[in-house]
């Protein structure tokens, strides 16, 4: 037994090696994700150049050699001399500077503008509400019909000594609130529906849901928006009017309906069929198997698409410019109608994208948090 | 073979239960609630189409298409075939369609490449170019194509005159007048040329499968390229060597005011296929995004382990699997192209909308022109969609 020796392989003799590189800190960092090889690194080299100069060339432009006001004359005209003398260099901000109250609320009566402001803060206080989950369930029905209630007051006034506002002086900002929010509004309910109609056992309804559904989906919305200018007038009654606002709102209305029921009818695909069925088994009507076990979950899974979805319609609202209604971007147009302020269109289309870019990418950035959040369970 | 294990008792269909007249009786129900519903749509639309034609005939409008035949007299800037203003409106709307459909197909190509680059970039290990590409789409994205129509065109405006027009190459002259090209001459050559090129795609396909036949059987790769480029290649300049090799190109040069020869992209379709192009883009590199990233690492792993070179992984492994993911989304945002491309009547290019709008403010019948936009844009969603569904149901997943 003693005489066992224990063969122990011989360590062989290591050359010093040198300290590796590091593998944290900035340097690292930098090495690994812009420098990684001579690719990666005449890459990095163009693309910061590129960045720089247009950095610069976009602050030059903007700051440095912009122009902020400009002078205005007895009559009331803007003498823009100044900003004509740039030939482009720079900015000529003073267009934002002077006409930013018309661009936001339009031809609203300009000692009435705290009216629009405030129903805009009370869209985005709306908005805010509806994103934060504890409110979640029924108390939604009663906050939305309030504010929208109180959005109507204050838009037309006539009562609590408001003076009253009619409908053609509406414009700007709210007017796109107004067509997004309202056609939201009156859509999802529709698009359920139509979403549940579709997938019905009811041949007729069926089918009625999904020529509704393809005829939408298959022509673009301006062809809609034409239908509700020209179109409407002739459908109804003689003496029987509705306004432009309300036509338009009626097109965006059937044109979201389309496309939310798509999204709701991916959300009832998605449940498995065990939840039928157990609901059927539990003896519950179809209404009833609907309100207390299809919708709650499905709705809940389609929530970030039903974002994205708004974010698109936010958006197209923009497309009423084509018909003549005031929205932001219409009213954005029609500032630099005014021969002082022709050829200043890039800074006012600045102007009016960063409103729209606030709230898209509000919207856009809350839905991709809630999607991570509802999927934290699939996570590993 | 699979019919033998099923029960027989489950291959019998259930007995036909006799309708019970009884509230408590699903069918009864359903089909009660089938024909109020239908009863209730029926009658808002006979409302609707009673006071349509009850209106039009107050106002005295006339109905039909007999328009169609009549004299146009709109003028139209741009056309890809031969129009006058005092053709019919049936052959401007044609025009109508026609440019739609140039700035659809063109917008589509174009918006293709330009995405799936960015959608490349954004996964790309290089700090600098992700970012740049994440910062693109969510901008282009957030904002309304409508606001970056008029931007872009707005910027086609503030370009210098023809005396001053930029001319960053020789023979290449941009300016508010739009972007002027220099352009061959065409000529029979070029025709024979181009359809010597097509014969050599036929050709080289056919080429590809006999070789894959061959490797098939005898388990032998062999080389198509050298075939592919013969033919692709070298047949129309061949052919056009052949026919004379006619070669005379068209120089734009300013005469007085304006340009005379070349080719001319005016600044509305310029401004129409940038904003197009740049916006759908940010949609399809966010789709490419997420192909790529649905084909698990392991897949580049088992194909290398198959001893796999880095093309023929991408060639046979990946892409036939993230085109799977990709197609369907892709084919929506074809479609919201080519809807989108309506948006032209806002910046004055002349596609179907914008010439259906004036022929119904000209001739008053705005049912029938309406009718005409939404039947051509129904048309040609309809056949990008088949389509689609066929290409997707030609590469979608196989099972037993």
């Amino acid at each position: 037994m003693s005489d066992i020796t224990v063969n122990t392989p011989a360590i062989p003799a290591q050359s010093a090696r040198s300290a590796p590189l590091t593998a944290v800190g900035p340097i690292a960092w930098m090495r690994a994700n812009l420098f990684s090889g001579w690719l990666s690194t005449a890459v990095t080299l163009v693309c910061g150049y590129l960045i720089i100069r247009a950095v610069m060339g976009f602050v030059d432009w903007a700051f440095i050699n912009a122009i902020w006001s400009v002078p205005v004359d007895g009559r009331g005209i803007a003498q823009t001399q100044a900003c004509r003398d740039l030939h482009g260099t720079g900015a000529c901000w003073a267009v934002v500077t002077e006409k930013h109250r018309f661009m936001l609320f339009g031809t609203y009566p300009y000692e009435q503008h705290w009216r629009p402001a405030l129903v805009c803060i009370l869209f985005v206080a709306l908005y805010i509400v509806s994103a934060m989950r504890r409110f979640w369930n029924w108390t939604l029905v009663p906050i939305w019909i309030g504010t929208l209630t109180a959005i109507g007051i204050l838009m037309w006034g006539g009562v609590f000594g408001l003076p009253y506002v009619p409908q053609e002086r509406w414009g700007g900002l709210p007017i796109t609130l107004i067509l997004a929010t309202f056609g939201l509004a009156f859509a999802f309910p529709l698009s359920i529906l139509v979403a549940l109609g579709r997938r019905s056992n009811l041949p007729a309804i069926k089918v009625l849901c999904v020529v509704y559904v393809e005829l939408i989906r298959g022509v673009p919305l301006i062809s809609l928006l034409f239908m509700a200018s020209v179109m409407f007038p002739l459908f109804l009654p003689e003496g029987m009017n509705i306004d432009k606002l309300l036509r338009a709102q009626i097109a965006i209305i059937l044109f979201a309906g389309a496309y939310l029921a798509e999204v709701v009818r991916a959300g009832l695909q998605s449940l498995p069929k065990g939840q039928y069925e157990a609901a059927d088994a539990m003896g519950l009507s179809y209404w009833q198997k609907t309100g207390f076990i299809i919708l709650p979950q499905a709705l809940r899974t389609v929530i970030p698409p039903l974002v994205n979805t708004f974010i698109g319609f936010f958006k197209d609202t923009s497309l009423v410019l084509i018909i003549g209604i005031f929205d932001l971007l219409t009213a954005g147009k029609t500032a630099i109608v005014e021969p002082a302020w022709q050829g200043f269109g890039i800074e006012v289309y600045v102007f009016v994208g960063l409103i729209y870019l606030v709230f898209c990418f509000a919207m856009s950035k809350y839905s991709a948090g809630l999607e991570a959040d509802l999927n934290k369970h699939r996570r590993r | 073979m699979s019919d033998a294990t099923v029960d027989p008792r489950f291959r019998r269909k259930p007995p036909r239960r006799p309708l019970r007249l009884s509230w408590s009786d699903e069918r009864v129900r359903g089909i009660v609630w089938q024909v109020l519903v239908v009863a209730l749509i029926g009658s808002v639309i006979w409302w609707l189409w009673s006071n349509t034609v009850h209106n039009l005939e107050v106002r005295r409008i006339a109905t039909g298409f007999g328009f169609l035949q009549r004299e146009a007299g709109l003028p139209i800037a741009e056309s890809l075939i031969p129009y006058d203003p005092t053709d019919t409106y049936l052959r401007a709307l044609a025009v109508g369609v026609l440019n739609t459909l140039k700035v659809a197909v063109v917008g589509i190509v174009l918006a293709t490449i330009l995405g799936t680059i960015i959608g490349v970039a954004r996964l790309s290990k290089n700090f600098l170019v992700s970012r740049i590409a994440a910062f693109y789409v969510e901008v282009i994205r957030d904002l309304p194509l409508l606001l970056q129509l008029l931007f872009w065109y707005t910027i086609m405006q503030g370009l210098p005159g023809p005396r001053q027009a930029l001319n960053p190459v020789e023979g290449v002259f941009l300016s508010n007048r739009g972007l002027k090209l220099p352009w061959i001459i065409w000529e029979s050559a070029h025709t024979a040329a181009l359809l010597a090129f097509v014969a050599g795609i036929v050709l080289t396909w056919l080429y590809a499968r006999a070789a894959r036949a061959k490797q098939y059987a005898d388990g032998q790769p062999r080389r198509v390229w050298p075939a592919a480029i013969a033919l692709i290649i070298g047949l129309p300049i061949l052919t056009w060597q052949v026919m004379g090799a006619p070669w005379e190109v068209d120089w734009p040069a300013l005469r007085g005011f304006n340009f005379r020869g070349g080719t001319n992209m005016s600044p509305e379709f310029a401004a129409l296929l940038i904003g197009l192009v740049t916006y759908t883009a940010g949609f399809i590199a966010e789709v490419v995004r997420a192909g790529i990233l649905s084909v698990s690492h392991g897949q580049w792993e088992a194909a290398q382990a198959l001893g796999l070179r880095h093309g023929s992984v991408l060639r046979l492994i990946v892409m036939p699997q993230a085109l799977r993911v990709i197609i369907p989304p892709m084919t929506s945002n074809y479609l919201n192209l080519t809807k989108n491309s309506s948006l032209a009547v806002a910046i004055g290019y002349q596609d179907i909308v914008s010439i259906a709008n004036t022929t119904l403010n000209q001739t008053g019948q705005a049912i029938e022109g309406i009718a005409i936009i939404m039947l051509v844009y129904l048309t040609i969603s309809l056949s990008i969609s088949l389509f689609m569904n066929w290409y997707n149901a030609r590469i979608a997943l196989v099972e037993r």
